[in-house]
């Protein structure tokens, strides 16, 4: 209602919001919500993968998201919700920008996952050594430094400095051959670096205060007593034991990968959820805020649940009745 | 029957009980704790800095008397004096130390007066998150009806992504408070009410814990079996007992308050435009860090050798009041 002309008369402007049914009670408009977000918006969804996906892609088309006009004698598509700066349905540019951000930031929750487990493994074993003080600085260093001064310090050393990698990430860059494929690779590396700097700092802190937790507890002292190789007493009973925690940060960090990282997607332009959410949330543009944090709220209920399940799976004395 | 009566009185105990040398003064615990955490490098060191970065923002004005604001064109883009240890051609002035902006601002000053606003944000936010995690632990330790509704709630809270939530708020927020408070008070209110709001679920879980441990214990029950009622049993009993996890969560708070601040005014969603903060000054600097890299590493490194020193300080308090580790 912003764009119509202040021309227009206060009883035209509210004839208007009526026909668009801001007029209607709240339930109603919530209901026509749920409905456009889990019944309208699923339906193009599943077209769009019958159609254009690679996965689903070789399925009959399935059209689900038609309706027949009969002033028109054919199908059209039904109306959808629409970004306002954009003017096109907000699920299709979240669809664009989710793959930007799941290559991104998941493979830098990949990484950091698998370099700071073993960080956290080791420097437990061995308490207060020399490896293990070292790893609590650097880990305690990548709690501190906010991504926003890593980002431009990686920038200023790896591209400015040593012009070994781009500083910005090249969205529309297709993948085909060799060559692309290690440019691709090379612009990666250092928004992954940043964000996989985060996660290695926090979960190997887990890890470690969990081992650490654990290695003194009696049954480690069975284990050993009764001969069990020292790689199985840590790599079978103590790790499994201490990986009940770590399991359930690490679910719940899974929500982030897909909210992006919005500092660092600013820092490298790297088009993805993040920055779609902070430029949504300058441009005013509420439908898409609404979209993107209520998809943030599914995933978070969703790994919540995940975690929680985890738990039973990995501590059997915990269950669910 | 009297010969064999014994003399209770005369009789020597037995040797193996008796103490070989004289029993020493009770030790104040507070002072145990002082020796563990003099044993922790990091955390002397990190406590230092936060004492000196605090020292230095608060009396910084008064010594370094420059006006951050003030605009002097002529002397913009003037490198810090160091620069001339390998560029001797380098524009310095002695009495600008660290340089000026591109408007010709002296970022000594700007440092400084940036350094009082992120620090203001981080003690403001962690003693309301702090009081607030504080409460709520207390209630749903003590008062077992309480307990389910508050939990839930701490879980939920636990579920909000901070930064999203904080740039919705701030979008939605920013104009109201900005009429009744000003520019920067709006601000600074909104900022500290949500990092507040939204990082008091750690506290509140610990210190639920511990007084769930700590309400079965005896000294509990004889303080209600002469009568003392609930509120001083909280206040007189069961604070001073937990005194030490709020500490640690205390440091932690700390830290991602000023981290948060940090990121808001570096997404340009903070301070209004002509209020220094580190994260702002590091966002301006971006762009020409190419050219003056001292600008983005000046305000970059203050941010993380504090948090680095909080969170160091944080480590030190958890080892020293843990008195399991305590002679280690």
């Amino acid at each position: 209602m912003a764009q119509v002309p202040l021309t227009v008369p206060d009883e035209v402007k509210q004839k208007m919001r009526e026909a668009l049914g801001l007029g209607a009670p709240v339930h109603i408009q919530y209901l026509k919500w749920l409905n456009q977000f889990f019944i309208v918006e699923p339906q193009f969804l599943i077209d769009w993968m019958t159609r254009d996906s690679l996965l689903f892609g070789w399925l009959p088309d399935t059209e689900l998201g038609m309706v027949y006009d009969a002033e028109l004698q054919k199908l059209v598509p039904q109306q959808r919700n629409i970004s306002w700066q954009t003017r096109s349905p907000i699920m299709d540019i979240v669809i664009q920008r989710i793959p930007q951000t799941l290559w991104v930031v998941g493979l830098a929750y990949l990484v950091g996952i698998l370099i700071s487990l073993p960080i956290g493994i080791y420097s437990a074993y061995r308490h207060y050594s020399i490896f293990d003080q070292t790893g609590t600085f650097i880990t305690m260093v990548g709690f501190s430094i906010p991504p926003f001064f890593t980002g431009p310090l990686l920038i200023v050393i790896f591209s400015v400095t040593l012009g070994w990698l781009p500083s910005i990430y090249d969205t529309t860059h297709v993948v085909n051959d060799w060559a692309s494929f290690k440019y691709q690779l090379s612009q990666m590396i250092l928004p992954v670096m940043v964000l996989a700097l985060q996660t290695t700092a926090q979960i190997s802190r887990y890890m470690r205060a969990s081992m650490l937790d654990n290695l003194n507890q009696d049954y480690v002292r069975t284990a050993r007593a009764k001969g069990l190789k020292e790689g199985v007493v840590v790599m079978v009973h103590v790790l499994r034991n201490s990986m009940i925690p770590v399991i359930t940060v690490i679910a719940l960090g899974v929500p982030s990968i897909f909210g992006g990282a919005i500092i660092t997607e600013n820092v490298f332009g790297v088009n993805g959820i993040g920055q779609l959410l902070i430029t949504a949330l300058f441009a005013n543009d509420i439908p898409m805020v609404m979209t993107i944090t209520f998809i943030f709220a599914i995933m978070i209920v969703v790994f919540n649940l995940i975690a929680d399940v985890l738990y039973g799976v990995l501590d059997p004395r915990i269950r669910y009745d | 029957m009297t010969d064999t009566e014994i003399n209770t009185d005369e009789m020597e105990p037995y040797a193996a009980l008796q103490d070989k040398e004289p029993p020493k003064a009770p030790r104040n615990q507070w002072l145990d704790v002082w020796d563990q955490f003099k044993k922790h490098k990091g955390a002397v060191l990190g406590g230092g800095f936060l004492v000196f970065i605090t020292l230095a923002v608060l009396l910084g004005p008064y010594i370094w008397t420059v006006d951050p604001q003030k605009l002097d064109i002529r002397n913009k883009d003037l490198r810090p004096i160091w620069t001339t240890i390998w560029d001797s051609s380098a524009k310095i002035l002695w009495h600008r130390p660290f340089g000026t902006d591109n408007l010709g601002r002296d970022i000594l000053a700007n440092m400084i007066a940036g350094g009082r606003a992120s620090m203001a944000v981080g003690w403001t936010a962690m003693l309301l998150s702090l009081s607030i995690g504080t409460a709520i632990g207390v209630a749903a330790g003590y008062f077992k009806r309480a307990d389910g509704f508050l939990m839930r709630m701490t879980d939920l809270f636990l579920c909000l992504p901070i930064l999203p939530l904080l740039l919705v708020a701030v979008t939605l927020f920013r104009q109201p408070l900005r009429a009744n408070f000003g520019p920067e008070g709006g601000m600074f209110i909104l900022i500290v009410v949500i990092v507040g709001l939204t990082s008091w679920m750690q506290t509140a879980r610990i210190v639920r814990g511990e007084i769930l441990a700590l309400k079965e214990r005896e000294f509990i029950l004889a303080a209600r079996s002469i009568g003392t009622s609930s509120g001083a049993i909280i206040r007189r009993h069961l604070l001073p007992n937990v005194v030490s996890p709020i500490m640690v969560s205390a440091t932690l708070g700390l830290a991602v308050a000023i981290i948060t601040e940090s990121a808001l005014s570096f997404l340009g969603v903070g301070f209004p435009s002509d209020f220094p903060t580190w994260g702002k000054m590091l966002a301006d600097a971006v762009p020409r860090m190419e050219q003056y890299p001292e600008r983005v590493l000046l305000p970059g490194i203050a941010i993380s050798l504090t948090v680095l020193g909080v969170n160091y300080l944080g480590d030190g308090l958890r080892d020293a009041l843990d008195p399991r580790i305590r002679g280690r």
